[in-house]
């Protein structure tokens, strides 16, 4: 709980850091202050968790596990923020300060108890993304990302809460523990509204995540957001929304899985297919991050249909992998982008000779976005897919099988571009220590998951 | 002394050979390998040569899962080890003459793969034979792509891409396996001791089949394999063809035919008319070949298939004929493939009808040459001999019309061969060859190396054979048993 407090005080201490222009303590502050919160929510790991302020939010393992995964990942992408912000704007403080507004609204989102609270937590982190996305105010395709992310965004929440407010005329309570009683007492003569709150939740949360066919608005605003803003949506953002959809979910539709997980079904093989193929047939580097993390919103949502309720541990595991190998992909995109000014396949080209450290990083965060054995994505990969065929789902398998298969050819597009195409000789990209630190820890933290994944499969 | 020494001692080597600097990287690479080579013999000499599991080792690795890295060496995996650090310093040996650039990198690549195909030889645990399976395949596709020929980077990727399909189906069938199992776990002897139903087995079998059958290669899952061997670099070629593909012979022999003995049984006949049809078909090809690469890639295909059949023929004589032939095969194979980068790099071109007349310029060369062709034709005292006899005797048993189309391809085998030796050593000496000149240095010594042990192994096969005598006969008879039991009901 007072992870929560701590992140919702935090920005308001930052902003007032800006006032007094001390700027060079802003970052110290906010990676400190983020590492105390990942402290505290560490440190309730065993206490027995009860409902909290009116069966409003429980801290349980879930919300825990979830939320130090977020503050970790939102730790190393401000790490690498130490000099992007001052180029976009004078008003740095500002960003910190909305970023972790984003993450306060984010810790609600993983640690509700209650729709009001998973309405709130969810517009804390949305108001907060639309004003990151258009962090740049001066450029066009910043502004159109900002737009679009917000017209989609305002549509998607008018069906969450829609839904949620016909769960609540069925079930007279937007607790979770009452919703899920209704489902048990009612098996027989479930309300039809409450079936349409369900699937008006579905779409609400699906337009979050950015699974197809509600994934229109993620290119676009990933490729026009700054990198970073980018990084944070992809990662933190992705990850919040899986865990709230999970928890709801798990906590209280089980009992009727039979209604929505066909629909689920569709969902999670649509979602595959369109993210990889069109993936295939982008020439930008950072436009192929964006489908291909639709595709991954395809496998955490796969490790929901396959697992059921069950799948917290695969897809926390999944999440973690994926959430780092983002951070390295964004990371080196940010360098590669301000040296050559563009984002696409060609300009890495000739990497692997003049920066052989960012070409070895950047290549295992590919291996392990690809899931190739002894990283991270791996074991990931590895969770799902057992824990699918123990459910007999082996036809899904089949088809995330022929999806993994897709996905290595546009992730060796840049392995191949950074080694194998030496056009001219490029000069190095001077990497800051900042950058060196996060990248260098990001890519052995997942090549030691890969290798010995006991260190944080045991969490949930 | 456990194994752990004899399975990591490269991989430790690797990333030494990384800290040298590019001249000297391929002198460090080829000390860890001889000694890694000595360590083998070591384990050799301690080696007992009855059926049981040797050396082994077993630590929890995720014991939460059932998985463990259990890993251990019976006759099977015993004469596997020896293929792998036997091949290892003569293709490091055999890239001397190349100044490969980043040549640390290049050896490390080497010493890394040598490392997980170790471990892939003597898992005893499905998920970490799937791990080491793919930890193999990656180092290959950095090494073909990075010092490959032209057209690298599209023929690679599909390599890649197409292995790598493979072994995922086959990874569902480990799985699958494993929730099978009563302890959930993934070791071996539980594998083996599942009684699945037929449809069940026939499942896991296809799911394994594609996996190893790509990698072998199998007719019709040989399409990558021309290409990638014509554009890699001579080590990847020789690491590929001499060591890799029997990752896939040793696959079925150790974890496909003894975990789902009724699949097998199944659908024996097809895979063994598939292993029979690419014999032939690859003969064919490799008839009409003018690339001299390309012509061993196609033999390779043939010579694999001879193996694929003899395994799927499931006798004693033909799993032996097997074991004894892949050491065999990767000792001919990386001799022919040394021999054609030898003159493709003096005449800068593989096409066979411009050479001619190379015997008389280069008079050692052509007896190394001789003496390789022969041992890949079989001819009786040299190497090939002994396995390709077994695993015609084997085929004979299954089906002698098989056996019979198989026999008369060895036949075409020996045409082709000896033709491609006609052609590039006897006849006149053109404008190309006559600046040929002879072997020297390094070049002795590995040709030498072969020559020797082309002429020892074929003399006397049976210091190999008797490692893995025992290990195949109750490996083949547990089977066999399977079957027979299964069949009563």
């Amino acid at each position: 709980m007072n992870t929560l407090i701590l992140i919702s005080v935090l920005p308001i201490v930052l902003l007032y850091l800006g006032l007094y222009k001390a700027k060079n303590a802003l970052l110290p502050v906010t990676v400190i202050g983020l590492l105390v919160a990942a402290g505290l929510a560490v440190a309730q790991w065993n206490s027995n968790a009860q409902p909290i302020y009116h069966d409003m939010m429980l801290f349980d393992r879930y919300a825990i596990a979830f939320s130090v995964i977020t503050i970790v990942s939102t730790i190393l992408i401000v790490l690498l923020s130490k000099g992007f912000f001052e180029r976009i704007s004078e008003h740095v403080a500002e960003y910190y300060a909305i970023m972790l507004f984003a993450l306060a609204g984010i810790v609600v989102m993983v640690s509700y108890y209650n729709l009001v609270m998973l309405f709130i937590g969810i517009e804390i982190m949305s108001v907060s993304l639309y004003i990151l996305a258009g962090i740049r105010k001066r450029d066009v395709a910043s502004n159109e990302a900002s737009l679009k992310y917000f017209l989609m965004g305002a549509f998607s929440t008018g069906f969450l809460l829609f839904g949620i407010a016909l769960l609540y005329g069925a079930s007279g309570s937007f607790n979770l523990a009452v919703i899920r009683d209704y489902t048990l007492t009612h098996p027989r003569n479930i309300d039809p509204l409450f079936y349409v709150g369900i699937l008006m939740i579905i779409v609400g949360l699906c337009f979050k995540l950015g699974a197809a066919p509600f994934h229109f608005w993620t290119p676009d605003v990933y490729e026009g957001s700054p990198s970073l803003i980018t990084a944070f949506m992809s990662t933190v953002v992705k990850t919040a929304g899986i865990a709230a959809f999970l928890r709801l979910f798990s906590a209280c539709f089980a009992s009727i899985a039979d209604f929505w997980m066909p629909v689920l079904l569709v969902i999670t093989v649509v979602t595959l297919f369109i993210g990889n193929i069109t993936a295939l047939y982008q020439h930008s580097f950072k436009r192929m991050l964006a489908y291909s993390s639709i595709s991954h919103a395809g496998y955490l949502l796969f490790a929901i249909v396959a697992l059921g309720t069950a799948s917290a541990n695969s897809v926390f595991m999944y999440a973690t992998a994926y959430s780092i190998a983002s951070i390295i992909a964004f990371g080196v995109l940010i360098l590669v982008q301000q040296q050559s000014g563009s984002d696409d396949f060609d300009s890495f080209n000739g990497l692997g000779k003049s920066n052989p450290f960012l070409a070895f990083v950047l290549t295992i965060a590919m291996l392990s976005l690809a899931g190739i054995p002894l990283t991270a994505g791996f074991i990931g990969k590895f969770f799902m897919f057992s824990g699918a065929i123990s459910r007999y789902h082996i036809w899904l398998v089949v088809i995330a099988v022929i999806n993994a298969i897709i996905s290595i050819y546009y992730y060796f597009k840049v392995i191949i571009a950074m080694y194998f195409r030496n056009t001219a000789e490029r000069v190095a990209l001077a990497v800051p220590g900042y950058f060196g630190f996060v990248l260098g820890l990001s890519a052995f933290v997942t090549i030691l998951i890969g290798i010995y994944p006991g260190i944080i499969s045991n969490f949930i | 002394m456990t194994v752990l020494i004899l399975l990591f001692l490269p991989l430790v080597a690797a990333l030494a050979v990384l800290l040298f600097k590019n001249e000297t990287a391929k002198h460090a690479a080829l000390l860890f390998s001889v000694i890694e080579l000595g360590l083998a013999v070591f384990f050799i000499t301690k080696f007992v040569p009855n059926a049981s599991t040797q050396f082994a080792v077993d630590y929890p690795w995720i014991p939460k899962l059932g998985i463990y890295f259990t890993a251990g060496i019976d006759g099977i995996s015993m004469v596997m080890v020896l293929l792998n650090t036997l091949l290892v310093p003569i293709i490091i040996l055999a890239s001397y003459n190349h100044n490969h650039k980043n040549a640390n990198a290049f050896y490390a690549l080497i010493l890394f793969m040598q490392s997980a195909m170790l471990v892939v030889f003597t898992a005893l645990d499905g998920f970490l034979f799937y791990v080491s399976w793919e930890a193999a395949l990656l180092p290959i596709y950095f090494i073909c792509a990075l010092w490959g020929g032209e057209n690298r980077i599209k023929i690679t990727i599909k390599f890649f891409i197409y292995t790598f399909a493979g072994s995922l189906f086959m990874l569902l069938g480990i799985i699958y396996l494993h929730l099978q199992t009563p302890a959930r776990t993934y070791d071996i002897q539980d594998f083996y001791g599942l009684t699945l139903s037929l449809k069940q087995q026939s499942w896991v079998f296809w799911a394994f089949f594609l996996a190893f059958a790509i990698k072998m290669p199998v007719f019709p899952f040989h399409t990558w394999q021309p290409d990638t061997y014509t554009e890699a670099p001579t080590a990847g070629t020789m690491l590929l063809s001499g060591i890799m593909l029997k990752m896939g012979v040793y696959g079925a022999i150790r974890w496909m035919i003894p975990v789902v003995p009724l699949g097998f049984d199944h659908w024996q006949y097809v895979v063994i008319t598939l292993a029979v049809i690419g014999i032939v078909y690859a003969s064919l090809i490799a008839f009409n070949q003018k690339d001299g690469k390309r012509l061993i890639a196609y033999s390779s295909i043939a010579h694999v298939g001879l193996i694929a059949a003899g395994v799927f023929a499931w006798t004693m004589s033909g799993v032996q004929g097997a074991m004894i032939q892949m050491l065999n095969h990767g000792i001919n194979v990386v001799g022919m493939f040394f021999i054609m980068d030898i003159i493709s790099r003096r005449l800068k071109t593989r096409d066979l009808n411009e050479m001619g007349g190379i015997a008389k310029v280069a008079p050692q060369f052509a007896i190394a040459f001789l003496i390789i062709v022969l041992g890949t034709v079989a001819l009786p005292l040299t190497n090939g001999f002994i396995g390709e006899f077994l695993l015609l005797n084997s085929m004979y048993e299954y089906n002698i019309w098989l056996a019979a189309s198989a026999g008369l391809t060895i036949i075409l085998g020996a045409v082709y061969m000896l033709r491609m030796y006609k052609k590039v050593m006897q006849g006149e000496t053109n404008a190309l060859t006559l600046l040929f000149t002879d072997i020297t240095g390094t070049e002795k010594l590995v040709l030498g190396i072969i020559c020797v042990l082309i002429v020892f192994l074929g003399v006397f096969p049976n210091i190999v054979m008797h490692l893995s005598d025992a290990s195949v006969k109750e490996l083949v008879q547990s089977v066999n048993d399977k079957i027979l039991r299964a069949g009563k009901y």
